[in-house]
């Protein structure tokens, strides 16, 4: 099912991939994927936004969150224990230290910001702050 | 005789669209390396819970396959993955134990033991005095 174009969000994507590639580049790193390892999405509810983020073989208690409005950043390592006479035969999965940096799209509340990790996907949760809700108002009839 | 095939055979492609499941399965990332032991082989499956993880071995061919449910629809700002299934067969080397395979699953990644049968591993021989 072909999703209509939609103009500005395509923009909106580029606008976002061309920060987040300026925002990783530096020099001997601008051929690195635009999109940034770890992947991640970043739903929108009435109440609040979901980021999800692939982190397999990772422990947890070593990822860094860290909010302020306007942002979310999550940093990480991913490392390999020691060990003498390895002979590598496939080298795929990366190691290394990472760091994400994600707008969002909606101010948050800070204080009830939470994140769980499992099967190795980090999920954060970040409720909206009142102000950015939705607001119902209601008619009164004169 | 040539009609009647035509007809079987357009029947079978109906009832072949309607029954196909939408799965999609990607190739999980890995890495391999070789200890005196045996061989470890690692692989990311994010998403990947333990019971619907399949792994099996048939003539010397190594299957892992992960399954993952499709997640609900939301409102997505971006999305960069999707929940989808990993698959990918390996060739074992004639030299590993395939009754000592152990495999762990832990924070979306697996890892299993693949030890060299006990026969291939090089062996001291002792030399005892005459």
């Amino acid at each position: 099912m072909l999703a209509a174009l939609d103009l500005f969000r395509e923009m909106d994507h580029f606008r976002r991939d061309l920060n987040q590639f300026l925002r990783n580049a530096e020099p001997g790193n601008l051929l690195a994927p635009v999109a940034g390892w770890p992947a991640a999405n970043m739903k929108e509810t009435q109440d609040g936004l979901v980021l999800e983020l692939q982190v397999p073989g990772i422990n947890p208690e070593e990822l860094d969150i860290s909010v302020k409005q306007g942002s979310l950043t999550v940093t990480g390592e991913r490392t390999l224990e020691e060990a003498e006479n390895r002979t590598w035969h496939r080298r795929e999965r990366g190691f290394g230290k990472f760091s994400r940096t994600f707008e969002l799209p909606a101010e948050v509340d800070t204080d009830k910001v939470s994140a769980a990790f499992k099967d190795g996907i980090l999920r954060v949760k970040l409720p909206k702050a009142e102000t950015a809700k939705p607001k119902r108002i209601e008619i009164s009839m004169a | 005789m040539k009609d009647k095939e035509l007809a079987t055979r357009e029947d079978n492609l109906s009832t072949r669209e309607t029954t196909r499941a939408r799965e999609r399965f990607v190739t999980p990332k890995v890495d391999i390396y070789e200890t005196s032991e045996g061989l470890i082989l690692m692989a990311d499956m994010p998403g990947i819970e333990k019971n619907k993880l399949n792994i099996s071995l048939e003539k010397g061919i190594l299957t892992i396959e992960g399954r993952q449910d499709n997640g609900e629809d939301a409102n997505y700002v971006f999305r960069e993955f999707a929940p989808v299934g990993y698959y990918r067969r390996f060739e074992l080397p004639a030299e590993i134990d395939q009754d000592r395979i152990e495999a762990n699953l832990k924070g979306g990644a697996l890892t299993l033991r693949l030890p060299k049968a006990a026969k291939v591993l090089p062996k001291k021989i002792e030399i005892k005095a005459a």
